[in-house]
């Protein structure tokens, strides 16, 4: 690791005003993506400010309908919530699979999406639910948040502080897991709500995306027999060591069907 | 250099360390502690696993500086006047470990696994040691030791 300052402020207003005044600073929340890649040397901050010491970005409130998660609130928190448990099961579910408990006690859902992993799960659930992220400056609607490979919508020095969750009718979610990471391969997550009929991809391509032929006809008839009609093009999905393109294309479907029936319960 | 303070196993240490020190480094180097391993570095093989205010994390995956004021666990603390911890015993009647390299990390996350999850079956004690590698026992034996300690703790 190269060397760097390290900060713990209390408050927000106290976090802005380091990253500000830092040369080249960078948040750090659970520090189970950003350690490894000081690690790696892949990056080099001045100054590391960690937002762990902000009481206010950690928590879980449940309205009638909305689940709202503050942004450093950890994932083995959201996987052990009953209140998330019980107004949105697929969430509960999915933070439960990220990773292995150690991960989970660490991580937060503002790193996972801030970070907008490809692989990642939280990005599916943000945008199948059709969620909001909070920040210190504004509110950012799912569809505009995930804007490619690792990119996001945040500026340099934007803060998440929460999401806020609609909570929808049903909603399922099912990834097929890298065996060594339990990151997605592919991970679907399908919900029916207010908004309509939401089908997220993670895991296949450069970024999280949502699949319109899946959604038009799930609107129709949200049940998994009817995705049978729906065929995901191999074109521009990821291929590595573990996996084809043609091999996740037909992944999506798969794992678009289970977490459809997962919904249905 | 900044100063950092914590309770390690009960006791209170503080030593003048670089922001960027893990805290494996600090526990292994700075403290003398060299019963939590480093088998990775990479966040995968969990034999860093330490407990801290009662929840276990990699300690190669923190830095020293993230833990100053709170209560840290090693595989050191475990043992209470010179009597194995039961999670060790099972360990060691169940012939839970060859080599031992994993084994620091393997019972330090299989102590917090039975206390959130005191009855535990197998496919649960299997999934909960997901972020521990062994290479050598294959595991098995591993889950019995878990088994019996969980009876013994009171599961
Ligand atoms: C072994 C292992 C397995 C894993 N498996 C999975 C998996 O199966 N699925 C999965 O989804 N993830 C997985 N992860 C990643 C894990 O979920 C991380 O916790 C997550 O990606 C990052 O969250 P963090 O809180 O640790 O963020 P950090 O590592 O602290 O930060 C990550 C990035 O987000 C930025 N950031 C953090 N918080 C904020 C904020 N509030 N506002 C703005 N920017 C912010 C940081 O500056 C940094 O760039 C795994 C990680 C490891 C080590
Ligand atoms: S050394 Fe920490 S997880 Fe392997
Ligand atoms: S006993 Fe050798 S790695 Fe587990």
């Amino acid at each position: 690791m190269y060397e760097f300052a390290y900060h713990k402020p209390g408050s927000l207003a106290d976090a802005t005003a380091a990253l500000n005044s830092a040369a080249d600073g960078k948040l750090m929340a659970g520090g189970q993506t950003l350690i490894p890649t000081l690690k790696q040397r892949l990056a080099q901050p001045s100054d590391v400010i960690d937002l762990g010491g902000i009481g206010e970005l950690s928590g879980i409130s449940v309205s009638g309908d909305a689940v709202k998660i503050g942004a450093t609130t950890r994932h083995a928190a959201v996987a052990a919530s009953g209140e998330v448990a019980s107004a949105i099961p697929a969430l509960a579910k999915l933070a439960g699979g990220i990773g292995d408990p150690q991960v989970r006690n660490m991580g937060t859902i503002g790193g996972s999406i801030a970070n907008n992993d490809p692989a990642a799960d939280y990005p599916s659930a943000v945008l199948g639910l059709g969620a909001t992220v909070s920040t210190n400056k504004r509110e950012i609607a799912a569809d505009d948040f995930f804007t490619g490979m690792f990119e996001t919508a945040l500026a340099e020095d934007e803060i998440i502080t929460g999401v806020s969750f609609p909570v929808p009718q049903k909603a399922g979610y099912v990834k097929f897991p890298n065996p060594a990471s339990r990151y997605a391969m592919v991970g679907v997550f399908v919900s029916q709500g207010g908004g309509g009929v939401r089908v997220a991809v993670t895991g296949a391509g450069p970024c999280v995306y949502r699949h319109a032929d899946m959604e038009a006809v799930l609107s129709g008839n949200f049940s998994s027999g009817a995705l049978a009609s729906v065929a995901t093009s191999a074109d521009g999905l990821n291929a590595d060591i573990h996996a084809s393109a043609e091999y996740r294309a037909h992944l999506v479907g798969v794992m678009a069907r289970r977490a459809v029936d997962q919904a249905n319960g | 250099m900044p100063t950092v303070s914590m309770t390690v196993n009960g006791k209170s240490v503080s030593k003048d360390v670089e922001d960027r020190t893990l805290l494996v480094q600090f526990l292994r180097q700075d403290l003398g502690l060299t019963g939590t391993h480093v088998g990775c570095d990479t966040s995968q093989c969990g034999a860093c696993v330490v407990h801290i205010d009662g929840r276990s994390v990699k300690s190669c995956t923190m830095l020293a500086a993230q833990c100053d004021g709170s209560d840290v666990t090693t595989i050191e603390g475990l043992a209470t006047n010179g009597e194995l911890h039961p999670m060790q015993q099972a360990f060691m009647d169940n012939h839970g470990l060859q080599c031992g390299f994993c084994t620091p990390g393997m019972v330090m996350s299989a102590v917090d696994l039975v206390k959130n999850h005191p009855n535990a079956d197998e496919a649960t004690i299997r999934a909960e040691l997901e972020g521990n590698i062994c290479r050598c026992t294959g595991y098995h034996n591993i889950v019995k030791a878990v088994q019996q300690a969980a009876k013994a703790m009171g599961g």
